[in-house]
C-alpha cells in the first residue's frame, strides 16, 4: 500500500484544463433548449460505439480517461449501455455488418440521443468510403449532431466535440427532422 | 531451392528484406509440404486467395499459403479450377487455417473440399454468390439483414448461453462472443467476428503504391507502424528501390515506440480489469507522455503515415534524439517501480496467476504466435528469427515465459518494454547518417512480400501489381487470425467475470482480421 500511496503523491495532479468549444464542428443547430442543457450540465453520459473503425480512434477515446484529460473530472463518463447514455460517440465508417447493431443501439438510447461522429471515417467515410461492405459516414445511418474530423482526432479535439454537443449554440432549438434515421 | 526434402523447386525473390521464396504446387504437393512443415514444427503465416481468370482461363483462381521456414518466408501457390474452385482442407495440420479458409470462400468463392464451410466475413448482408474479390463482381449495395449464425450448442442440464456483443460494454471494438456456461464456469466460448469487415482488400485494387500505404496503415490503427513497414517492404520489392539505411533505422525506432505505447496501455488495462485503477491511471499517464513525444517529433501521436514506400517521411535531429534518450530513462525508472507494485500486489497476482492458461503444448498445436505465443514458450519473433536491418545489428533478446496465463502475458509485456527501451537507445546512438528516402516507382506484374514483427505478432503483406503498375491484389494478414482461436481455449473452465481480463491479456485486433 505504501508504494502505491508514494507513487500517487509523487505523481500529483496532472490534469489539464478542458478546451473551448468549437461551433464549427456542429452539423445541425443545437436542438436542446437552454433549460435542458442546464439540466444536463456537465453530467453527461456517453456510450461509445465502434461501427467499423481501424481502432485508431478508440486509442484516443481511451486517452480521454487518462489523468491528463480526466474527462470524468469534468462530469462526463462512459456507460456500458446505450440505455444509460445521453450521447453516442460513434467511430468508423459504418461497416455493413454493423448497420443493424448501430440502428438498434440508437433506438435503445433515450432522448435527447445526441450523436457525435468521430474521425474522418465517421465524418465522411474516410479512406474506406462506401462499398458493398461499408455504409460510409455515420450520418448515413443515424442523425449526427457534431462531427469531429481527424485521423484520428486528438483527445483535445474529441473533448471539444463532446462539449460542443452540449453547448447552447447560436441558433434556434427546433427539433431536427429524423430523415436519415430509422 | 528446396525445403524439408520436398520435391518442390522454390524461386527466391530479389529485393526482399527477409529471404522470400515462392513456388507453384499441385494439391498433392501442397498436402505433402504441409505434412512435412507440421512435422518440422514450422508454422502457417497466412492463407489467402486471388482471382487469376484474366491470366489463365482453366485455372482461374489461386490459393496462396505462406510458411515461416528456418530460411525465410516460403509462399506456395495452388492454382484452382475456374469451375467450382476447391482446395484441400488445411485446418487439420494447421487449425488456424479454418477461419482464413472461410474468408477465402467469402471473398473469392473458392472453398475447402471439406471441413467448416460456414461464412466468416460475410454476415448475410450481401448475397452468398457475391464474391467481392472476383474481378468481374460489380460495385453493389445491399439491404442489411440480421444474421442467424449456426453456433455450436452445448447441451445438458443447467447449461445456458450468454451472448455478448457485437457492441461491447467498454470502449472496445465490436465482436460477438457466445458463452456456454454452467453456473459461473465457461464450458465453451465461440467467437463470431467479421463485424468490421469494410472491404479493404477490394479497396486496394487499382490504387497506386503510395496511396496503398495509407490504407495499409489503417488496417489496424494500433499497429499502423507494423503495417506501413510491411507494406512498404512489399512495395519496395516491387519497385526495386531499397530504402537508405537511415530510413530503416528510423523505421525500427518507430516500430519499437509503437510496441512500448501499446504495452503500456495494456498493462494499465490489465490492472484496471482486476480493480486496480491506480495501475490504469499510472500506465495511461506514461503512455500519454510517450505518445505526446511522438506528436512533437514525428507529427502524429500514433505515428500514422510516417513510413512510406522508399523510406520514411520523418527524420530525427540531435535535439529530438536527446529527448528520446531522456524519455527512455524516465520511463524505464517509472515502469520498474510500477512493476514492483504489480509484483507485490497480492490481489492482482491472485487474479493474474493461472487465469486464462494456454499451455505450451496447446499453443504449439494451435499455432499461437507473437506476444501471446511467447508467453506460452513459442519462440516466434521475426526480429530474432529472421533479423533484417537494423535488427541484425541490434540483436534483440526474445522475451519468453512458460506459464501461458494472464500473468505470463503481463510479464512478456514488461520484459519487452525494457528490451525496446534498450533498443531505442541503441538505435538513436548508432543510427547512420544520410538520406531518409528513395523514390519507389511501381513495376508492372510483380509480386512483393513484407513481413514485420509488430507488437502483437508478425504482420504479413502480400502485394501484386497488374499490367498498369497499379495494385492488382493486396493481402494484409494480422497476427490476430492465429490467436483469436486460442482465446476460445484460454477461457475454458475460467469464470465468466474473468473473461474481460483474459481477453485484454491477449488484446487482439478486430479490425485487422476483419479487413
Amino acid at each position: 500500500m505504501i508504494p502505491i500511496l508514494r507513487q500517487i503523491l509523487r505523481t500529483g495532479i496532472v490534469s489539464e484544463p478542458a478546451p473551448a468549444i468549437d461551433e464549427a464542428l456542429r452539423t445541425t443547430t443545437q436542438r436542446l433548449s437552454a433549460a435542458v442543457l442546464a439540466q444536463l450540465g456537465r453530467a453527461l453520459v456517453i456510450r461509445h460505439i465502434d461501427a467499423g473503425s481501424c481502432n485508431g480512434c478508440e486509442l484516443e477515446i481511451h486517452a480521454l480517461n487518462n489523468p491528463y484529460y480526466n474527462l470524468e473530472g469534468i462530469g462526463i463518463k462512459f456507460a456500458a449501455s446505450p440505455r444509460h447514455a445521453d450521447l453516442l460517440l460513434v467511430t468508423g465508417p459504418v461497416a455493413k455488418n454493423m448497420e443493424v447493431a448501430v440502428r438498434r443501439a440508437y433506438d435503445a438510447t433515450p432522448e435527447p440521443k445526441l450523436v457525435v461522429a468521430v474521425g474522418d471515417c465517421g465524418c465522411t467515410g474516410g479512406i474506406f468510403g462506401e462499398s458493398y461492405a461499408s455504409c460510409g459516414r455515420v450520418a448515413n445511418i443515424i442523425p449526427v449532431d457534431v462531427s469531429v474530423p481527424g485521423c484520428p482526432p486528438t483527445p483535445l479535439q474529441l473533448i471539444q466535440g463532446i462539449l460542443t454537443a452540449i453547448a447552447p449554440g447560436k441558433a434556434a432549438t427546433e427539433r431536427r427532422d429524423s430523415s436519415g434515421g430509422s | 531451392m528446396q525445403f524439408l526434402d520436398q520435391p518442390i523447386d522454390f524461386e527466391p525473390l530479389a529485393d526482399h528484406a527477409a529471404l522470400t521464396f515462392v513456388a507453384r504446387v499441385n494439391a498433392q504437393q501442397l498436402m505433402a509440404f504441409c505434412g512435412a512443415a507440421h512435422t518440422a514444427e514450422r508454422r502457417l503465416v497466412a492463407l489467402w486467395g486471388s482471382d487469376e481468370r484474366d491470366r489463365d482461363s482453366q485455372n482461374g483462381y489461386a490459393l496462396h499459403i505462406a510458411f515461416d521456414m528456418a530460411e525465410g518466408l516460403a509462399c506456395l501457390t495452388l492454382p484452382l479450377a475456374t469451375e467450382n474452385p476447391q482446395f484441400p482442407d488445411l485446418a487439420l495440420p494447421f487449425p488456424a487455417a479454418n477461419r482464413m479458409q472461410r474468408a477465402v470462400h467469402d471473398l473469392i468463392g473458392a472453398a475447402p473440399e471439406n471441413g467448416d464451410r460456414r461464412p466468416w466475413l460475410r454476415h448475410a448482408n450481401w448475397p452468398a454468390e457475391f464474391y467481392p474479390l472476383r474481378r468481374d463482381t460489380p460495385d453493389a449495395r445491399f439491404a442489411a439483414v440480421n444474421e442467424e449464425y449456426a453456433f455450436v450448442r452445448v447441451e445438458g442440464d443447467g447449461v445456458h448461453e450468454v451472448p455478448v456483443g457485437p457492441i461491447h460494454a467498454g470502449i472496445i471494438e465490436p465482436g460477438h462472443f457466445r458463452f456456454s456456461v454452467m453456473g459461473e464456469n465457461v464450458l465453451r466460448l465461440e467467437q463470431r467476428l467479421g463485424w468490421k469487415h469494410k472491404g479493404i482488400e477490394r479497396r486496394f485494387v487499382n490504387m497506386g503504391l503510395g496511396e496503398g500505404a495509407k490504407l495499409a496503415g489503417r488496417v489496424s490503427g494500433d499497429s499502423t507502424v507494423a503495417y506501413a513497414w510491411a507494406y512498404s517492404q512489399a512495395a519496395e520489392a516491387i519497385s526495386g528501390a531499397m530504402p537508405p539505411p537511415r530510413a530503416l533505422w528510423l523505421r525500427a525506432l518507430l516500430l519499437e515506440r509503437e510496441r512500448v505505447a501499446n504495452h503500456l496501455g495494456d498493462l494499465g488495462y490489465l490492472g484496471n480489469d482486476v480493480a486496480l485503477s491506480f495501475g490504469l491511471m499510472q500506465f495511461m499517464r506514461l503512455k500519454e507522455d510517450w505518445i505526446r513525444l511522438n506528436a512533437r517529433l514525428f507529427g502524429h501521436r500514433l505515428l500514422m503515415d510516417c513510413i512510406i514506400p522508399g523510406g520514411v517521411a520523418v527524420d530525427l535531429d540531435a535535439v529530438g534524439a536527446q529527448a528520446i534518450v531522456d524519455q527512455c530513462q524516465a520511463l524505464g525508472d517509472e515502469v520498474t517501480d510500477l512493476k514492483q507494485i504489480y509484483d507485490e500486489h497480492a490481489g492482482l497476482q491472485d487474479r493474474f496467476l493461472t487465469t486464462g492458461r494456454i499451455l505450451p503444448s496447446l499453443a504449439k498445436l494451435l499455432g499461437v504466435i507473437g506476444l501471446a505465443g511467447r508467453a506460452s514458450a513459442q519462440r516466434w519473433d521475426l526480429r530474432c528469427n529472421h533479423p533484417h536491418e537494423p535488427y541484425d545489428r541490434l540483436e534483440p533478446k526474445m522475451a519468453i515465459e512458460r506459464n501461458g496465463d494472464v500473468a505470463a502475458r503481463a510479464l512478456v509485456r514488461f520484459a519487452e518494454i525494457r528490451e525496446s527501451l534498450h533498443l531505442i537507445r541503441k538505435i538513436v546512438s548508432e543510427m547512420p547518417p544520410g538520406s531518409i528516402g528513395n523514390l519507389a516507382r511501381s513495376t508492372a506484374d510483380k509480386r512483393g512480400f513484407g513481413w514485420i514483427e509488430g507488437w502483437r505478432g508478425d504482420v504479413l503483406v502480400a502485394l501484386e501489381t497488374g499490367a498498369d503498375g497499379k495494385i492488382r491484389r493486396c493481402h494484409c494478414h494480422d497476427p490476430s487470425w492465429q490467436n483469436w482461436p486460442a482465446l476460445e481455449h484460454a477461457v475454458i473452465d475460467n469464470i465468466v467475470p474473468d473473461f474481460p481480463l483474459i481477453n485484454k491479456s491477449f488484446n487482439l485486433s478486430y479490425a485487422g482480421p476483419d479487413l
